[in-house]
């Protein structure tokens, strides 16, 4: 436990120290959050929804956040390979599942701190947390997000020699997820084919998780969404864990 | 009792023969130092001796851990400083030192003394909480080179140390290791390229070529072994001047190279004059004429019929086949 608390505890140090990365990567979702949340507001209307759009894709919005960080922190291992830090750790006498653990804890812990900064700049523009129950609820799928993704982002590295690929996975994998999640559209209101691929995206479960927590409803029953994305987290983890054990360098 | 064991230790990268079934035996106490020039296979022994990498046959022992059955044992009993950085760079020099301690579970009191006894040891301490992305080139393998000295290993391994570093660093470098060797009576197994590195720290020597060691001993009887004096000539007919100086009763032999002729003979002092004549005579032009007492550099001139220079150009072309091949 303490060699996945050491390898934690650098991630997590190197994250505070970067503040230009941590400023940077709160400029996207912000973004979004004010052109269309404040932009689209008074033009939407939701069915069967009390609140109104601004609040609707303010859990989306978080769970973009805590996606994207994750992601980029699994990939960060890439760096570690280049910069060489990846052999001291691997040739110290530990096993390759507590490194893999730390960095997935590394990685969902800076995720969750990314997505809560968001959702206090969400206070600002008309969010209001009504109970501290749903308020964990929240937080308890957002650090699902941030494991199941950061073992993804680990698996991914695994396979890579560089950074070249990242590009490709970001425009190809990482925003398909991101949009086909319902992050930003009920998917209720879907035609019946796109509903289905939005149900085969684990990060819907999330967002619809995160958003029965903050605004007290959602499409998708959350004892359904904890289970589902709940597996989805264990699988990566193990699946990440396997690649990363056969990682060369 | 021997700190490391080697017998017949091969390493194959789909069908290329990085290592090729090399065995040897260090001494505890010993500084041993795999000399030869890049992809002759000294850090694929280091790889496979330090666990990181599983030979393709033979076997190896380090301080009596077997490294195939025991490699936690065998890693938890060698500290190691690669050839490339490896270094957090956004930690400071302290953090760096302490993740080390963590990941081989020195307590923590134990690891706090050692951390600041060895920045002392090489001069890093005042410099502690600094970012190691401000250090130099030097600094950083010093701080490597305590870091690996951390967990308090019977045997550290050097992978190329100096390299790339200036002369004084690389001096200062040197004292370091010599200092290590002598007072905590470590265990050290160096690869270098450089000759004079070899020479001056290393008790025993292995030179190693294309993955097969050609010579082992000390540096002083590597350097014996060749006997007398090298006189080495360059001349624009090197071809004729070769042909000629080798049928001399004072030569013991005599090797022609792409830029040079050395000559191998006693008293080289009495026979230079006769040289020179017996070129002019035979219109032969010199360019360059030295007298100089065997080095390395002739050792492994004389096994290998190549200087290390001449094979450091045409290596970069099969490091870059191997290295494709490995990421394959």
């Amino acid at each position: 436990m303490d060699i996945v608390y050491t390898i934690w505890l650098r991630s997590v140090k190197r994250y505070l120290r970067s503040k230009s990365r941590i400023i940077g990567s709160l400029g996207m979702p912000v973004f979004l959050l004010l052109v269309l949340g404040l932009g689209l507001n008074s033009v939407v209307t939701l069915p069967d929804m009390e609140q109104g759009y601004t609040d609707f894709i303010i859990p989306g919005i978080i769970s973009m956040s805590v996606l994207f960080t994750s992601v980029f922190s699994g990939i960060q291992i890439i760096w570690d390979k280049q910069f060489g830090f990846l052999k001291e750790t691997l040739v110290a006498p530990v096993s390759r599942l507590e490194i893999m653990l730390g960095q997935t804890m590394g990685g969902a812990t800076t995720a969750v701190i990314q997505g809560l900064l968001i959702l206090i700049l969400s206070l600002f523009i008309g969010l209001s947390i009504n109970s501290i129950p749903g308020f964990l609820v929240a937080i308890v799928f957002m650090v699902l997000i941030g494991l199941s993704f950061t073992a993804f982002g680990i698996a991914i590295a695994s396979r890579m020699e560089d950074m070249h690929g990242f590009q490709l996975i970001m425009n190809f994998v990482i925003f398909p997820i991101f949009g086909l999640s319902g992050a930003l559209f009920p998917i209720d209101s879907l035609p019946p084919w796109v509903r289905s691929l939005t149900l085969l995206d684990p990060l819907t479960y999330g967002v619809e998780g995160i958003r029965y927590g903050l605004l007290g409803t959602s499409q998708i029953d959350p004892v359904v969404s904890f289970v589902v994305l709940t597996g989805f987290t264990i699988f990566m983890v193990v699946f990440g864990a396997y690649l990363f054990r056969k990682i060369n360098i | 009792m021997y700190a490391i064991e080697v017998e017949k230790l091969t390493k194959k990268f789909h069908g290329f023969v990085a290592v090729d079934s090399i065995s040897f035996s260090i001494e505890r106490g010993e500084i041993f130092g795999l000399l030869g020039p890049n992809g002759a296979g000294k850090t694929t022994t280091m790889s496979m001796l330090s666990t990181m990498l599983k030979p393709t046959s033979g076997r190896a022992s380090v301080n009596d851990f077997d490294i195939l059955k025991s490699e936690d044992d065998v890693r938890r009993s060698i500290g190691i400083v690669f050839q490339d950085q490896s270094l957090d760079e956004e930690l400071t020099a302290h953090e760096n030192m302490d993740f080390h301690g963590r990941l081989y579970r020195v307590p923590k009191d134990l690891r706090q003394k050692k951390i600041t006894e060895l920045l002392e040891l090489v001069e890093l301490e005042d410099k502690k909480d600094n970012l190691v992305k401000t250090f130099s080139g030097g600094m950083r393998r010093r701080l490597e080179i305590a870091r690996g000295l951390l967990h308090e290993p019977e045997v550290l391994f050097l992978d190329e140390p100096t390299l790339g570093l200036d002369p004084q660093t690389r001096n200062r470098l040197w004292q370091y290791i010599e200092e290590l060797n002598k007072e905590k009576g470590i265990t050290l197994i160096l690869t270098t390229h450089y000759m004079e590195e070899a020479d001056r720290l290393c008790d025993r020597v292995a030179i190693i070529d294309k993955g097969k060691i050609i010579a082992m001993e000390t540096p002083e009887n590597l350097k014996k072994s060749i006997g007398g004096d090298v006189i080495t000539i360059s001349s624009p007919e090197n071809d004729d001047l070769h042909a000629m100086i080798r049928l001399q009763p004072w030569v013991n032999h005599a090797d022609l190279h792409n830029s040079s002729v050395t000559i191998n003979l006693k008293n080289a002092e009495q026979h230079i004059a006769e040289i020179v004549t017996l070129s002019s005579a035979n219109k032969i032009t010199i360019n360059n004429i030295s007298i100089h007492k065997p080095t390395l550099e002739d050792v492994f001139l004389h096994y290998t019929g190549r200087t290390i220079r001449e094979e450091e150009a045409k290596t970069k072309d099969r490091m870059r086949m191997m290295r494709r091949m490995r990421t394959r």
